[in-house]
């Protein structure tokens, strides 16, 4: 066994792609379609937007293949806003990666909620120098995603929904095995590993920590300021919410709610007057009325 | 043992706590006015400028907490914590505390792409050089006459002191050097 935890012995560029992501804790990240809903998003008070040609409730309703977003479209948005600016790219899909790269977004999102390109595979993002997040609905696919270079998680959730049933389960899956974990004898941690199917040495890690080596946010299915606090108070540390702001009947309200709601998230009454008045939340769909093939969370390997 | 509140509204609070722990003082996450002033000293982590402007407005705490900073409560700020001290963002409006005389130009060196670690001559201490982590930081474009410039990258200073306040457009908490912590500590 080596005597330094895996996260330090990572390359230099390991520093800054985590430090973004410890700067992005305790906030709102928005998905965004347009610039002007981009401006709406920053005048809210989210620490990111992502940037994202349809959001995932319509993917859901259109269908179709959905792909890396249109260059124009990104740029406007990075014109637009001083906040950081995240895009997404197919599951395995590493031209997209490239390209969005060279483009200058902050984060990549390879994103379930694209059409996954590779059905085997996920990018190799230590090979970038821009960070990457990436879904998770246990700590196996965590650890996996980590050990591939991800510096951010997001517990998957189901995106587009507004339902956050999903993102409860993943979210306590995660913390689950996290805390079991730390309490596992050294003997047992390999095995636990095997079954897990998580690289060792990050098994090992986390034993010793207690926690991922990456922040852990949240995502898929936020719908309401309730949503957005119950999900930090489960243990997200960042929350992201796509189809739920701009699927709503007051946007800009929404927008500012959660953000509020993150920031007081453990606070009933604050949430109480934060919740008050917000107009109709995106309608949302029962997922146990979803086949497997239109739950986006079953991609991922 | 000095005592230190981290401003937990939003950003890199966690790693200040480790590096200000480490550094031998009690540390803890604040978020409201009382939190605030039961500390002997207040640190402002990086994160996100316009976010963490918004929700001190949004607690009522902006007013408030530049009178105290003006009075002389210690304070150190790291990237959007230096953005917050300045007085002046070039270009933009946005909630500021404005008590230290430095004016600041946003995402300067670049997006996340051209973030970038490196070492700089620190003048505060005898050590001399301080690991820095840059993160889409801001550039100090004008310095009034008492502020002290402690370090330098590429011709721009990049670390400033003005009385009881500090301020780094990098991220010292990033590192393992308690170098700045420590500094920031003689000052409390």
């Amino acid at each position: 066994m080596s005597d330094t935890l895996w996260s330090a012995r990572q390359k230099a560029t390991w520093k800054t792609k985590l430090g973004l992501a410890e700067m992005l804790k305790g906030g709102v990240i928005m998905d965004v379609t347009n610039a002007s809903e981009a401006a709406i998003a920053e005048e809210a008070g989210a620490i990111a937007v992502m940037a994202l040609e349809r959001v995932p409730a319509d993917i859901r309703v259109q269908g179709g293949v959905a792909r890396m977003s249109d260059p124009k479209m990104i740029r406007e948005i990075q014109d637009t806003v001083s906040i950081p600016v995240m895009a997404k790219c197919r599951i395995g899909h590493f031209v997209e990666a490239q390209i969005l790269e060279a483009l200058g977004v902050d984060f990549i999102d390879e994103s379930e909620v694209l059409s996954p390109a590779d059905d085997q595979f996920h990018v190799y993002k230590h090979e970038f120098k821009v960070p990457f997040v990436c879904g998770c609905r246990d700590l196996g696919e965590a650890l996996r995603r980590i050990g591939e270079g991800a510096a951010l998680i997001r517990t998957k959730g189901e995106a587009g929904t507004g339902n956050v049933i999903e993102a409860v389960r993943h979210m306590r899956t995660l913390m689950d095995q996290i805390r079991q974990l730390a309490r596992t004898p050294k003997e047992e941690l390999m095995t636990f590993a095997k079954n897990l199917g998580a690289p060792f040495e990050l098994v090992l890690e986390v034993a010793e920590t207690g926690r991922l080596p990456v922040p852990n946010f949240s995502a898929g299915g936020v719908a309401t300021p309730a949503d957005a606090a119950l999900m930090m108070q489960l243990g997200a540390e960042t929350v992201f919410v796509g189809s739920g702001i701009f699927k709503s009947a007051d946007p800009k309200r929404r927008a500012r709610a959660i953000v509020e709601a993150v920031a007081s998230y453990n606070d009933p009454k604050k949430l109480a007057e934060i919740s008050t008045d917000l107009g109709e939340s995106i309608p949302g769909i029962d997922t146990r009325q979803l086949s497997d093939t239109q739950k986006l969370a079953l991609r991922g390997w | 043992m000095k005592s230190i509140g981290v401003l937990a509204l939003q950003g890199g609070f966690d790693p200040h706590l480790r590096a200000l722990r480490k550094a031998g003082a009690d540390a803890r996450p604040v978020k409201t006015w009382d939190e605030i002033r039961g500390r002997q000293g207040l640190v402002i982590p990086g994160g996100e400028s316009t976010t963490i402007g918004k929700l001190l407005v949004l607690h009522g705490l902006l007013d408030s907490l530049k009178e105290l900073l003006g009075d002389g409560f210690p304070v150190f700020g790291t990237c959007a914590g230096l953005i917050l001290l300045s007085q002046r963002v070039v270009g933009r409006e946005q909630p500021l505390l404005g008590v230290l005389d430095v004016d600041v130009a946003r995402n300067a060196y670049g997006r996340q792409t051209e973030s970038f670690e490196t070492s700089l001559p620190f003048e505060g201490t005898e050590k001399g050089s301080v690991p820095a982590v840059f993160i889409r930081a801001p550039q100090i474009v004008r310095t009034g006459p008492g502020v002290q410039i402690l370090s330098v990258y590429e011709d721009l200073p990049v670390c400033v002191r003005q009385k009881n306040i500090l301020a780094a457009a990098f991220h010292p908490e990033l590192t393992d050097s308690a170098v700045l912590h420590d500094y920031f500590l003689s000052l409390v």
